[in-house]
């Protein structure tokens, strides 16, 4: 009848590490969100970490919320180290277990931002990143097969996807649309 | 502004994401067009990247559509567009799980893996191995044999890749790769090597001598990879740990030579595994930290970031060997990132002198409110350690903490913070009012139902015995008003200690209970209903068993005793004495401010070690009648630890009985030991009445088998005796391969150590919270008192130890903390003897050359005392 004391509850939320298992899963997911914390693309490798879509984007929002302000490149998240950068209006998370060593992730990451800025020659932002939104998807497919570092060589990775972005969009495109790309990048400049 | 604001919305909509307002029905309405002929590669292209795109939202695909979708797919692989094909891949391991009959693909993938275009074949491998199964792996396995070894590196790499993820469901087929993978191993590319690496350690890692033997040949011909080199490292420590080899061995310095590798994150994985290493010396220590130390200044944050992360690490356990780092550190505390801030700071408080912890606070409360939640706790943690360190900060610290707790933060670190006040409070007596008085006011404002039933028991307990009891009643009694019955009921029980304990308080209490009679809640109206008529006697005895010290046996017990009790009506009323008791007491557990396990869920509440024990033991016919298991002891171990077989056993208390349980384990890998048993030879009058032996032995699969002992009746003072055991089995010789035995056997024996059976095997912990009430309701009835003389005891700390694991008692209010400096000390310990009578030992403890000792004590049975005092003398 007396007051039970509390029930012990733990939460991955410690920053305590234990001997880590050898092994070659190493990312747990990786996600590219734009400037209000959208998600682009997203993927999570280790199916026991956040296993419903509404548990990921909380995730992913959460991660938003604690990292778009300032570009601190690495920080650790509900037991999670995450490492991030940022490119105008693109931010590129790779997150790993609290034990992971940080620069198997930093490689990653670098990777993974060398390879779009090759394939999307150096224009890193929301607009021609979905406009070659394929490659995007194939280049992330090179890196990272399982949650294993399939490859950490941005040249490698971009030889082997071997993709082209769009050389001359014009072609494709009709004049209003030109236009109108023309008139938001205008709003960009304006607005930054 | 606002114009700014629509122009943003506008921005973000449909004009700069192309894929923003996709609908999946006329996506898929679209997808028809890819049953036209000739096939369009782009219009197809874009079409299935919206339709990846959406599964990537999380778009839900019913099966039948997503069928669907997928059959109009495969008719793309007659294009000859790379980046189509290379899409229809991702499609293919997108809808694995969503659509139906996806192995139609498998040939044109097989003919893709096997061809001429190389930019085919690796994705195509990793592709096929996401659909297929056990059984279509072995159709294929010749073609992934030879990918592995394939000399296009992007090709092996896939190929062993897939393998790796196929080990889980096809291990034995994967395991026939071997060869293969080793060859890989040998490849020039670096991402191939590591792969090999990987997989090989996966096929191997239930084998130590097969992983030591491969981590030597790779040791010795250096990779280039340093992916690869990290995971050596992480082989290298998990086989150091497993087998305790000191660290002068090879491996060791294997770790220790990557600390020279020209890879920084080489570098950094043997400085992070030397640091982890248990039982590491400060001198082996030092070149890992300052190797880190010189990352701290390093101009990546990633690299501070894992630096200072490591160090702080190291701090914990050996905070000495980190104060050559303190100047680095100084300079990381103003780091723009705030995780390195924090961590810094948290370090340079652990090894810093206590002059500098006042500095170091201001530094932190600067910026606490910039970080994130598991920062904090890193904060609290290190606090909670300073005050161990330099109790007489404690105020400073209690200052801090109680403004922390004022600001937001979630569970976790508002728990943190709980914890840390409460241990704070139990190491300072001086400190105990204000801590209180702080947690106080976080109840006036605690969502955590946990945490606030946590603070009003501890209030309850410690409140009634502070110099001004009376303002704690109005905190209490707002919870009553305020809040969830969880919290009213814990409210409740903390009143009724307070007008237990203190007799000018006990009208009021009675006033407030009258009006919790009254709650909503049944749970709260029974306690407020039952603690009123306990109070209403004003009898110290009721007091003391109802109020202070509540129930002591285990939950689950009680649950199946209660359980059997109404299956069998019988006119006997329900005896507490046949439940057994809780093995741990909850209650007073050292809070570990330093949490270890990282499991994500909640933990179930597991039934207790001695209730699976006491199942475990009713599963047997021979034992049953024996009554509820009383006790059952901590492992002993009966063997050295590297023999032929290893046993350990564990002693199960009973009423009259004792079983004991022998855990076996044959280390031989060409023997199979059948009828299992072991015979003992009490010294006593312990008469064994059976053995029930343990048929099978195999190798390295553990068995048990037990011996059922008497307790002498007739002379109860009895409770020690010495057993000599043999295990007496027959062998069987057998192939060490196959593990077939021989057909005819031989008997044979195996002298094992002696085993005790000392007092502290018949007395169970029990933890009586207020200790003085638990005295007093004995009485003193059979009190006996003696004086000892403890001739060989050199200090007081030692003097308790010995008399707590000697007579397996708990000492209770704290009693086995002996102060510092003091030359007498008194030590009390509760305990329930077997047949359920309840003991309580008083000790006092004066230091002088070796250190005397007046033990007093009291009991419900008069035997009982007497088995106490003549087993200590």
């Amino acid at each position: 009848m007396t007051a039970q004391s509390c029930p012990r509850q733990h939460c991955a939320t410690t920053m305590d590490s234990t001997a880590l298992e050898p092994s070659l899963y190493t990312v747990k997911a990786v996600f590219i969100l734009d400037n209000d914390g959208n998600r682009l693309l997203s993927k999570y490798y280790d199916v026991e970490l956040y296993p419903s879509m509404k548990e990921q984007k909380n995730f992913e929002m959460n991660v938003f919320n604690k990292t778009h302000k300032a570009d601190n490149e690495i920080s650790f998240i509900e037991g999670m180290t995450i490492v991030y950068k940022s490119s105008i209006d693109l931010f590129f998370y790779v997150v790993g277990s609290a034990q992971e060593n940080e620069l198997m992730l930093m490689a990653v990451l670098n990777c993974l931002f060398e390879s779009l800025n090759q394939m999307l020659r150096k224009n890193v932002e929301k607009r021609t990143l979905l406009d070659n939104m394929d490659g995007v998807f194939l280049v992330v497919d090179e890196i990272i097969d399982g949650g294993v570092i399939l490859e950490s060589d941005p040249q490698q990775v971009i030889e082997k996807v071997n993709y082209r972005a769009d050389e001359n969009p014009l072609s494709e495109q009709s004049v209003a649309q030109v236009l109108q790309s023309a008139k938001e990048q205008i709003k960009w400049s304006i607005l930054k | 502004m606002i114009k700014k604001f629509d122009k943003k919305d506008e921005e973000s909509g449909s004009g700069s994401n192309p894929f923003q307002h996709l609908e999946k029905s006329a996506v898929l309405q679209e997808a028809r067009i890819f049953n036209e002929t000739p096939i369009n590669p782009r219009r197809c292209l874009h079409i299935l990247t919206k339709i990846i795109y959406l599964l990537n939202q999380g778009e839900h695909f019913g099966t039948t559509e997503a069928t669907e979708a997928f059959f109009a797919m495969t008719r793309l692989f007659q294009s000859n567009d790379q980046t189509l094909r290379r899409m229809c891949y991702l499609t293919i391991k997108e809808m694995a799980n969503i659509s139906e009959d996806v192995i139609i693909v498998t040939s044109s993938l097989t003919k893709d893996m096997t061809g001429k275009e190389d930019v085919y074949r690796g994705p195509a491998i990793r592709a096929l191995c996401r659909i297929t199964d056990t059984t279509m792996l072995q159709a294929i396995e010749r073609y992934m044999k030879q990918a592995i070894v394939d000399k296009v590196p992007s090709v092996s790499s896939s190929a062993l890749v897939s393998s790796l993820h196929m080990v889980k469901m096809s291990f034995d087929v994967v395991k026939r790769w071997v060869n293969e993978a080793q060859e890989a191993a040998s490849s020039d590319n670096i991402m191939v090597q590591y792969h090999a690496l990987g997989l090989l350690y996966h096929l191997r890692k239930n084998d130590r001598l097969a992983v030591t033997k491969m981590l030597n040949k790779f040791t010795k011909s250096g990779l280039k990879s340093p992916f690869a080199y990290c995971m050596m490292i992480r082989i290298a420590s998990k086989l150091l740990e497993e087998t305790d080899g000191g660290h002068d061995s090879p491996l060791f310095d294997f770790i220790e030579s990557c600390l020279r590798n020209k890879h920084e994150m080489v570098v950094y994985e043997a400085a992070s595994a030397i640091v982890h290493m248990p039982n590491c010396t400060a001198r082996e220590l030092a070149p890992a930290v300052s190797v880190l130390q010189l990352f701290c200044s390093s101009p990546k944050a990633a690299l501070r970031y894992a630096a200072v992360r490591t160090l702080n690490k190291v701090a914990m356990k050996h905070p000495s060997a980190v104060t050559a780092c303190n100047l680095d550190l100084e300079n990381l505390i103003t780091d723009s990132n705030r995780s390195i801030a924090t961590l810094a700071i948290t370090t340079l408080l652990k090894t810093g002198s206590e002059s500098s912890v006042d500095r170091l606070m201001k530094q932190i409360s600067s910026f606490v409110s910039e970080i994130s939640d598991e920062f904090k706790v890193v904060v609290v943690q290190a606090i909670s350690a300073l005050c161990q360190k330099y109790p007489r900060k404690h105020s400073v610290m209690m200052n801090f903490l109680s403004n922390m707790l004022r600001d937001d933060g979630g569970f976790d670190y508002k728990r943190a913070i709980v914890d840390c006040i409460i241990s704070i409070i139990e190491e300072n007596p001086e400190s105990k009012e204000t801590g209180l008085a702080h947690l106080c006011e976080f109840i006036e404002d605690c969502e955590h139902t946990v945490l606030a039933t946590k603070i009003l028991h501890l209030l309850g307990k410690e409140g009634p015995r502070t110099p001004t009891p009376s303002k704690y009643i109005r905190f209490i009694f707002n919870r009553v008003v305020l809040e969830s019955e969880a919290v009213r009921a814990a409210a409740v029980s903390a009143l009724a200690k307070f007008g237990a304990q203190n007799d000018d308080l006990l009208p009021s209490v009675l006033v407030l209970m009258q009006r919790c009679m009254m709650d909503s809640d049944d749970e709260v109206r029974d306690r407020a209903t039952f603690y009123m008529n306990v109070l209403q006697q004003k009898q110290k005895a009721l007091n003391a068993a109802y109020i202070f010290n509540g129930l002591s046996v285990s939950v689950p017990g009680l649950e199946k005793s209660l359980h059997q009790y109404t299956l069998e009506p019988s006119e006997k009323p329900f005896d507490m004495k046949t439940v057994p008791l809780a093995t741990a007491p909850i209650t007073e557990q050292k809070t570990e401010i330093a949490p270890v396990a990282t499991s994500k869920l909640p933990e179930k509440l597991a039934p207790s070690r001695q209730d699976i024990y006491q199942d475990q033991l009713a599963a047997i016919p021979e034992f049953k009648g024996l009554g509820p298991l009383f006790k059952s002891s901590e492992p002993v171990q009966l063997t050295e630890a590297e023999t032929e077989y290893v046993v350990r056993c564990i002693k199960h208390t009973f009423a009259n009985h004792m079983i004991f349980q022998f855990d076996c384990t044959n280390t031989l890998n060409d023997q199979l030991l059948q009828r299992v048993m072991v015979q003992m030879e009490p010294s006593e009058a312990y008469e064994v009445l059976h053995y029930v032996p343990a048929p099978n032995l195999p190798y390295s699969q553990p068995g048990s088998c037990y011996s059922l002992v008497r307790l002498p009746e007739d002379d109860p003072t009895a409770v020690s005796c010495t057993f000599s055991c043999t295990m007496k089995y027959l062998v069987r010789d057998c192939d060490p391969n196959t593990g077939e035995p021989d057909d005819d056997g031989y008997d044979d024996e195996y002298v094992l150590e002696d085993l005790e059976v000392t007092v502290a095997d018949h007395i169970q912990k029990v933890l009586k919270p207020n200790f003085g009430a638990a005295w007093e309701e004995i009485g003193d009835e059979f009190e006996k008192e003696e004086t000892f003389a403890l001739a060989t005891v050199r200090t007081l700390d030692e003097a308790v130890n010995n008399i707590i694991s000697f007579l397996g008692m708990q000492p209770c209010e704290r009693s086995d903390k002996v102060p510092e400096n003091k030359n007498s000390h008194v030590l009390v310990l509760a305990g329930v003897f077997r047949g359920g009578h309840d003991v309580l030992v008083r000790a006092r403890l004066a230091l002088a050359d070796g250190v005397t000792m007046q033990v007093t004590v009291r009991s419900t049975d008069e035997s009982v005392v007497d088995v106490i005092l003549a087993s200590v003398g």
